[in-house]
């Protein structure tokens, strides 16, 4: 994913003339590719990230679209106020980059686990919010992602995801739009970003054991698919939510807002995610994801405990 | 030279203030009246702006961080013709874009909203990056307070800018030496304030900040100090409510607000200093 953003990042900025870079001092080798083709337009802010949302806004109001690059927690909630104030309330064309979603810095500690940050985002009005599942999401999503007028935050992997498209067939996206990767007649797992994996995964198991589920991508978490959410719960008593972040307030409280909202056919919506806490224990990505039942099985036995009538 | 047209605005914006916080019940007017010659002297003698043509693209930009002082703000720019006087008069009330703390929106000539400190000065800094960039012409002014000076976002600015030579910032301190609940000094210490600029590798020029002359001269050499690469910080040493005697150096009139026979008494000795 993090290379598909490079390469979409240089080609925009082939486009568009406007387009900054800066970063929070990261972005060790995966940036040099654009440094070195585009020098006059990289700024390394250092480690400031308050001084450099702030002067991203500056820059923006001034005509310019620039992406603001760092990992983990800071770029949203080190400068969250900044985003708002500044970004939001501005309405610029500020595009917020995060590598490292989730658990994809796992070992290094609970500091570096970005398990708020969609929710944190999701809240401040004005703000698109895109959490890509694969390489082929990120392409896809890029073209929007620095081309629709605003605040944007995209939330990204590091590499080495599984890919679950054929790029042909998503080219066109649209902010917004859900992304089905297999239909199901008993319930529905929805995800954001590359935990769509575990999913994908949940669903052989649950085959397996005779159950029919079916997995949509949401590389769109705000505004999210209403329209097609409305679809799901016609169709199936019991929709999953599943993501790499806490439960509170991320892509499973967009679902449940928008679902309690509908006049009838309201699905059940089960969380699957971070119980409303933090990691103190480390591991790589997958190791965390299997300690928090948020990997394949672990994702499979809930959603038939659930269908079961056992939780 | 006798500046008689930044004093004349310098007046009226302390008389407008007086009558827009007095209406609206607000505070700050202590931070209002140590910055209005400040402001005065900006818009009235040093930034190249047009009020017919507020978004002109080659005007000078300036950015008030202390965005709670906004009514300073508004004063001078419905002075200046950039909206009618009569605006002011719906500061702060129900339904008016006038807030207490600066806004853009529904305000023309107003660069960016502020409010929350600390934000408004990597804002402009921004601005001037883009225009060294671009290679324009313009310059980009900010003006911040002392207490803001507490903020962590300043000092990353002050670093980032002085990274990046952005000789065509120019940032006033109001340093009126009372902040929001006791003296800056009994607070968190600023001084030595201009070596502390002076360190983090800017060009410091400190005056008395209620002198008009020393401010014209002070803008003057900020203007031609463009070549040195550095960014550019005039202390301006002031008095917290300046112009009213039982206002001044009271951090009282951080929060109160003048009415009745306080309003009718800062009146008469505003009046009486009517250049």
């Amino acid at each position: 994913m993090r290379d598909t953003f490079t390469r979409c990042l240089q080609d925009e900025a082939r486009r568009n003339h406007a387009l900054v870079l800066i970063t929070g001092d990261l972005g060790f080798g995966v940036l040099f590719p654009y440094m070195k083709e585009f020098p006059d337009r990289f700024i390394n802010a250092g480690i400031s990230e308050q001084a450099m949302m702030s002067m991203a806004a500056g820059m923006a109001l001034e005509g310019k679209t620039v992406v603001v690059y760092s990992i983990g927690n800071f770029p949203t909630l080190r400068c969250l106020e900044q985003i708002r104030n500044c970004c939001a309330y501005h309405e610029v064309n500020v595009k917020i980059v995060c590598v490292g979603a989730g658990f994809v810095y796992g070992a290094l500690g609970m500091t570096h686990h970005a398990t708020e940050d969609m929710g944190a985002l999701r809240i401040l009005p004005g703000v698109t919010v895109y959490a890509p599942a694969d390489k082929t999401e990120t392409e896809a999503v890029m073209a929007r992602f620095l081309t629709e007028p605003g605040v944007a935050y995209l939330r990204i992997g590091r590499g080495g995801e599984p890919v679950f498209h054929d790029i042909e067939n998503i080219r066109g996206y649209r902010t917004g739009e859900a992304l089905p990767y297999c239909e199901g007649t008993d319930a529905y797992i929805l995800t954001a970003g590359g935990i769509l994996a575990s999913a994908v995964a949940a669903q052989k198991l649950l085959a397996e054991r005779g159950y029919s589920v079916g997995v949509v991508s949401f590389p769109t978490v705000k505004p999210i698919d209403e329209p097609y959410l409305k679809t799901l719960c016609e169709k199936v008593p019991v929709l999953f939510t599943l993501e790499e972040h806490t439960i509170v307030g991320g892509f499973g409280g967009a679902v449940c807002e928008t679902v309690a909202g509908f006049a009838a056919n309201r699905a059940r919506v089960v969380r699957i995610g971070m119980n409303d806490c933090y990691s103190s224990i480390v591991g790589d990505q997958a190791y965390l994801e299997a300690f928090y039942g948020l990997d394949g099985p672990g994702v499979a036995n809930r959603v038939q405990a659930v269908l079961e009538g056992k939780a | 030279m006798s500046y008689e047209k930044s004093k004349q605005l310098a007046y009226k914006i302390r008389r407008h203030a007086l009558d827009m916080t007095s209406r609206g019940g607000t505070a700050h007017i202590g931070s209002i009246f140590s910055m209005a010659d400040i402001v005065a002297v900006l818009y009235a003698d040093i930034l190249n702006h047009d009020p017919k043509n507020p978004k002109w693209p080659a005007r000078d930009r300036l950015i008030l961080s202390k965005g709670h002082a906004g009514a300073g703000i508004y004063a001078a720019l419905a002075e200046c013709g950039y909206f009618p006087l009569s605006e002011l008069e719906n500061h702060c009330s129900n339904g008016s874009h006038l807030s207490g703390h600066v806004s853009h929106k529904g305000v023309p000539g107003v660069e960016a909203s502020t409010g929350s400190l600390g934000q408004g000065l990597p804002m402009a800094m921004g601005m001037a990056m883009a225009a060294k960039m671009d290679g324009r012409e313009h310059r980009v002014y900010c003006i911040i307070g002392d207490g803001e000076c507490d903020e962590g976002a300043v000092w990353e600015t002050a670093l980032i800018a002085n990274q990046y030579r952005l000789d065509n910032f120019i940032v006033t301190v109001d340093f009126n030496k009372i902040q929001s609940l006791a003296s800056v000094e009994n607070t968190i210490k600023l001084e030595p304030l201009d070596q502390k600029w002076a360190s983090f590798g800017w060009h410091v020029i400190r005056i008395d900040g209620h002198d008009h002359t020393a401010l014209h001269r002070a803008y003057d050499e900020a203007k031609a100090a463009r070549g040195e690469g550095k960014p550019i910080v005039i202390i301006a040493d002031t008095v917290k409510g300046k112009g009213v005697s039982f206002m001044e150096n009271d951090v009282l009139w951080h929060y109160r607000t003048a009415r009745g026979a306080e309003y009718n008494a800062a009146l008469k000795e505003l009046e009486a200093q009517k250049p």
